[in-house]
């Protein structure tokens, strides 16, 4: 037996990590603190609760609960014909998933704003059965729809793959159906992936930008999203209310990665046992 | 043959079947499948290029090569070669203090490594304007040295890589993890010293991973909108990203050229997938050849 030596490296890969993020990370967003802090607690409260910005809270938090309803939905069905049906041009597909990774998010919004506008592809024919998309919540749903995806499949399709054929197949034995077996064996176990995928795709799209500012067409208190009033803010030298507006969706945010944290933890927890 | 064989041969049946949907229940919902990423995936990039080439590809051509264009795609080059080498640094360094050793506050350092990506981008560019900006933390004292940060290089290439900071790290830890580090004690015992075991030892081992986290990184540090927006001041042939260019020119209703430079940025992100892909295959190959010794020890 090799006596356990520790392996060298340790103080210059560790004093290395913390000096990048200390510099790079935590200094730089510590800026947003202090910068409220010199605010009154008066004109904080202000600045957050102004009716343009509590109209654009509600829009933001409208929009990326519903797109990430949408992909919890269409996700969990990608990931479960991605991992069980075997069909021409499966990889293909799996593949596309992480389109939205990988593609800047202003020309994802670019090219939703072609597709949908009122002279778009889609768009055309939406408007003819007067359904408008561009420039409406709608639009910014969709946008918010196509950024979300791949979170939600990424995090099911592991779960899928892991899932024991034994159960399903005990249950059919048992004389369970089909449907039975998918809605009281399956559906049980994705549970806690289908949450923390709707999480990770709800966190994302709060603080959206890229995708949304083409299709949006930015009208405050009507299609005005929080991080666009932040740049508004900031393109008015206002830089105390763009800070003010932004602790209020660091919060947000911040709160959102503790539930995907113990959401995760759920998950391993219950895939265990 | 016994009604209890029949029984029997039925559940069998059964079993072997089980994980089989009705083909009709199984094309509907490839089918629905299909058509959301038909809508959402494959309409949107073909409707680039289509609006790309609209005015013909002399149009398409004059896009990319405008003057203003070269010079944003210098400049989202430039920031990328700068950005993305600094976050693969740290990354195998972080990795390998967090898979190597065990120390406190372990996990509170992997909160932190992973904040950049729960931070919005316009949120990540604000930042470097309460630091930097002309009424900033280091505002006046950068205007009585005639530095620009703000508006100018330096503020592009430090919010692209607050942007692109976790992505190394955040690919590496697993699978570092997932490795141990058996191999490394090995070497070490037999009388390698620390470069030695990261470059003989470990890199092999990584190495299509680090491939996958460098690939996903360069794609979000040649993208980036949001935080580079913030920080950048739009100055045309200065400091416009390809991204801010494509944003310009579809401001200034010349639709075909946005698309043009945008179809270049849509290039990019297939061959950031076509690499991804492989990588993301080769290293699962590798995982499965690393640990074959380990089972025929066991038998």
């Amino acid at each position: 037996m090799v006596k356990h030596r520790a392996l060298p490296g340790f103080g210059l890969t560790l004093g290395y990590t913390l000096t990048y993020v200390g510099l790079l990370v935590l200094i730089p967003l510590s800026t947003i603190f202090f910068k409220t802090a010199t605010m009154s607690w008066d004109r904080f409260w202000a600045v957050v609760l102004d009716p343009r910005a509590v109209a654009a809270y509600r829009l933001t938090l409208f929009a990326s609960l519903t797109a990430a309803l949408i992909n919890a939905v269409f996700g969990l069905l990608l990931a479960w014909v991605l991992e069980r049906y075997p069909f021409p041009g499966r990889r293909l597909v799996d593949g596309l998933v992480d389109l939205p990774f990988a593609l800047p998010t202003s020309v994802g919004g670019l090219a939703l704003t072609a597709v949908f506008a009122k002279t778009g592809w889609l768009g055309r024919y939406l408007e003819a059965a007067g359904i408008k998309v561009a420039f409406t919540p709608l639009g910014i749903i969709i946008a918010l729809t196509f950024i979300g995806l791949p979170f939600v499949v990424r995090t099911i399709q592991p779960v899928l793959q892991d899932l024991d054929a034994e159960l399903e197949e005990a249950a059919a034995t048992l004389g369970a159906g089909r449907l039975q077996t998918f809605r009281r064996v399956i559906l049980p176990a994705l549970v806690p992936p289908v949450l923390t995928g709707f999480a990770l795709a709800f966190a994302r799209a709060i603080g959206e930008y890229g995708s949304v500012v083409f299709i949006s067409g930015n009208m405050p208190m009507k299609t005005e999203i929080a991080t666009l009033l932040i740049v508004t803010r900031l393109e008015q030298f206002d830089y105390a209310g763009a800070t003010a507006i932004a602790v209020v969706m660091l919060a947000v945010s911040f709160a959102l990665l503790l539930v995907i944290n113990l959401l995760q933890w759920w998950s391993v927890k219950r895939s265990a046992a | 043959m016994s009604q209890e064989t029949i029984l029997r041969s039925a559940q069998v049946t059964d079993a072997r079947f089980a994980r089989s949907d009705p083909p009709v229940a199984r094309w509907l919902l490839i089918a629905l499948a299909l058509l959301f990423v038909g809508v959402f995936l494959v309409l949107p990039l073909v409707a680039v290029f289509a609006a790309g080439l609209a005015k013909g590809v002399g149009a398409y051509w004059a896009a990319i090569s405008d003057p203003d264009a070269w010079s944003a795609i210098k400049l989202t080059l430039l920031a990328a070669a700068i950005a993305v080498p600094l976050n693969t640094v740290f990354g195998v360094a972080a990795a390998w203090a967090v898979t190597k050793f065990d120390f406190r506050g372990k996990q509170l350092l992997i909160t932190l490594i992973d904040l950049p990506f729960a931070v919005s981008p316009v949120i990540s560019g604000l930042i470097f304007v309460l630091l930097f900006g002309s009424r900033g933390i280091f505002g006046p004292w950068l205007i009585a040295h005639s530095i620009r940060i703000l508006f100018a290089l330096p503020g592009i290439i430090l919010a692209t890589t607050f942007v692109t900071f976790p992505f190394v790290a955040r690919t590496l830890i697993p699978l570092m993890q997932a490795q141990g580090m058996e191999e490394e004690e090995a070497a070490m015992v037999l009388g390698a010293n620390g470069w030695q075991i990261f470059r003989r030892v470990t890199l092999p081992n990584i190495k299509w991973g680090l491939l996958y986290g460098i690939i996903l990184c360069n794609a979000r540090a040649m993208g980036e909108f949001g935080a580079v927006s913030v920080v950048s001041g739009h100055i045309r042939g200065l400091t416009n990203t390809m991204s801010l260019h494509v944003e310009i020119l579809y401001n200034e209703y010349q639709f075909a050229g946005a698309f043009a430079v945008a179809s270049l940025l849509v290039l990019l992100a297939l061959v950031t997938l076509v690499v991804k892909c492989v990588a993301e295959w080769q290293q699962q190959r590798l995982m499965t050849v690393v640990d074959e010794p380990a089972d025929e020890e066991g038998t």
